[in-house]
Order: C-alpha cells, then structure tokens, then sequence
C-alpha cells in the first residue's frame, strides 16, 4: 500500500472518531490529489478542463456525505477512486458525452503534479442561488465567507444547532443538484 | 465557491456523527419487513395446516428458499452501496439459492411420477402467487431503496434489481406460508416469475432513483 494511502486511511480513521484536523487534512490532500486526476480525466473524454474544479468539489461533497459507506478494514484508495469516477463520469454525462472514462489510481498521484486550482481563488460556476435562503446564507458564510459555525450562529442570529442543520441540508442540495 | 473554503465548511459539518451503513440495512429491512409481515397476516395469513405442513420436507424448503435469497442478496445490495468494495464473494452468495432451487426440482421430478408434473406444475394458487408477492415486496423494496440511497451504489440499476430480489425473496418467504402448492416445480416455475418481475421494477426505480 502506498504511503499516501495510508495516511488518507489514517486520517480517514482520526476523522470518524472525531478528530476534525484529520479530517482538513485529509479533504486538503484529497484535493490537490484530484485535480490532476480530474482534468487528465476531462482532457482523455476530449473535454476542457475548465470544469475541473467543479469536478474536484463535487467529489469532495460526495466523499463527505457518503464517508459513512467507507469500511474501514479496508485500504482507502478503491473508495476514494469508485466515487472520483462516478462524479467524473456523471460530470461528462450531464454535459453530453462518454463517460466511460478510466482514471488512474489516486494514491500514486505525483507530488510534483499537485497543482494548485487552475482557476486559483476564482468564484466558479456553482451556483447558490436555487438554495433556500436559510440555507444560502448559511452556506455563503462558512463556505464561502469562511466563518466557523459559531460565528455564522451569532451573525445570522440563529442558533448553532440550526446553522449546522441547515449547513448539512446545504451541502446535501448542492450535491442533489449537481446529478 | 473556493475548495478552500469548501473543506472548511465539510470539516465543520463532519462533526456530527454517522450512522453506520449495516445499521441503515438493518433498521430499513426491520421496517420493511415488519410492515410487509402485518399486511401478510392482515390479508392471507399461514395456512390453516401449517403446523403440520412444517414437518414435511417440501414445505419448510421453500421457505428456506426464499430467505436464502433474501439473505445473499442482502449482503451484495450492501457491498453494492460502498464504492470500489469487493464484491465477488457476495455475487457468488447470489448462487446458492437457484442453485437449492435446482438440485429440489431434480429430486422432485425422480421422486414423483411424469403424469403428476403438470398438475404439480400448475398448481391451485398461482394467479394468488403471481399477486401477492410483488405485492408484499412493495415496503420492503421502498426500504432497501431508501437504505441504498443513503449509500452510494456506482451501479444504481444493478443495486436496485438486488434491492428486488432482496424485496421479494422476503416477500415470498411470507407468502409460501400461506401457499398450499408446495412442489419445487410450481416454485421454479411461480415463484421465480413473481421475483424477476420485481427485481426489474427494482432495476428501473434504482436506474432512476439511486443517483448520488
């Protein structure tokens, strides 16, 4: 098993049991472990690669949302891959096209290749809008504002029980919506 | 929206706790099947010699059947909901029951004589048999669909045909209580058609419902 592997199912394991830097670290490495995968992927389906970092969220949204269905006495990276493909291949379909494209392992993603966003810092497409607003507001404060909930809680005056519900409910909608 | 400022917002909702996927199963078949049992025992209920029925060796068989089916394909719609999960041994489970299915229509038809294969065949209940199990299946395959949902199948036509027979493997262990046809011809036969057929209504839902 790789070394990166490893860690992602180290990190993986931290995270379950609550510990939240794991789990920054993991989505962070996660991340820059996608993108080139991502848009050699995009640019294999003959596609531009300018969706790449809508791609990556996406992922990023299903590995969180669906991280209860990793089993954890097994090696991380086939989980990580299934679902990288999945989104990748359902990114294609939605835009007219093959989506039956192989990628490769994750794991063994080059250190060197670990770009930074192609679009660095840019607002991308993904649109808050059809949200509701509750749940929009939420969400343009942590994920896009960067705000913790705590203080999301005490700027839209509600309380954090109810920032996090509608942050869930956000980021479950954005995921529903990009199928 | 920034990756950056993405995974903080994931990380802050990473705080609350998960339920686990073999708890989802559980708890949506228990439903499932607690429903489908108390609309059984609401409209058909056991046969009125089931006592006795249980001591030959037909009657228990067929039922023994039907959950074998339901079990194997309960442990492959799981595996099919984790992603990149091996799932060799779990299609391989899938076999055992037709297989069951198969070595008891052979010794049925050595046992008894070619004159009786039709009506043992035919039987007295099929158009009930045709009915009532699609019809028993229906909360248990809305269940395992919903238990699928909240997984992640990659193959979601697959999961859902899986979802069927897991749904109507259940639903005819309930209705073989019932059934008075208890030859290994007319199950084959019955049996077999009422549980593809809800295998592909669960293939179609699954195609259009289990997308994530």
């Amino acid at each position: 098993m790789s070394r990166r592997q490893l860690e992602w199912t180290e990190w993986m394991l931290a995270a379950k049991a609550g510990d939240a830097k794991a789990y920054e670290q993991l989505l962070r490495d996660l991340a820059s472990a996608l993108r080139p995968v991502v848009r050699r992927g995009l640019a294999r389906a003959g596609r531009s690669e300018g969706d790449a970092e809508d791609i990556v969220q996406e992922t990023l949204i299903a590995v969180h949302l669906k991280r209860h269905t990793y089993d954890t006495a097994r090696p991380i990276g086939p989980w990580i891959g299934a679902i990288t493909r999945h989104k990748l291949a359902d990114a294609l379909r939605r835009r007219g096209g093959s989506f039956n494209v192989p990628i490769e392992d994750l794991t063994e993603s080059l250190a060197a290749e670990e770009a930074k966003p192609t679009l660095s810092e840019r607002e991308l497409r993904r649109s808050l809008d059809a949200l509701p607003s509750g749940q929009r507001m939420v969400l343009q404060a942590i994920a896009i504002d960067g705000v913790s909930i705590g203080e999301a809680a005490a700027k839209l005056d509600m309380s954090q029980g109810a920032v996090r519900v509608a942050l869930h409910r956000a980021l479950a909608a954005l995921s529903r919506r990009s199928v | 929206m920034r990756t950056e400022t993405l995974i903080q917002a994931l990380v802050e909702d990473g705080r609350a706790k998960e339920a686990s996927l073999p708890l989802r199963f559980a708890v949506a078949i228990l439903i499932g099947f607690a429903v489908s049992t108390a609309l059984f025992l609401a409209t058909l209920g056991p046969r009125p010699d089931a006592a006795a029925a249980l001591r030959t060796p037909r009657y228990p068989l067929k039922i023994f059947e039907a959950l074998l089916l339901a079990s194997a394909a309960a442990s492959l719609a799981m595996q099919l909901s984790r992603p990149g999960a091996e799932t060799r041994r779990a299609r391989l489970a899938m076999l055992a029951a037709p297989a069951l299915l198969v070595a008891t229509l052979v010794a049925e038809l050595l046992v008894v004589s070619p004159g009786d294969w039709t009506t043992r065949l035919v039987g007295s209940n099929s158009r009930v048999c045709l009915t009532a199990i699609p019809l028993l299946s229906l909360p248990l395959l809305a269940a395992v669909l919903y238990a699928l949902g909240a997984g992640a199948p990659t193959r979601p036509g697959l999961a859902g045909a899986v979802a069927g027979l897991l749904a109507s493997g259940l639903a005819a262990a309930l209705y073989a209580i019932h059934c008075p046809d208890d030859s290994p011809l007319f199950v084959a036969a019955w049996y077999s058609i009422a549980i593809a057929g809800v295998s592909l209504v669960g293939a179609a839902a699954g195609r259009y419902l289990l997308r994530w």
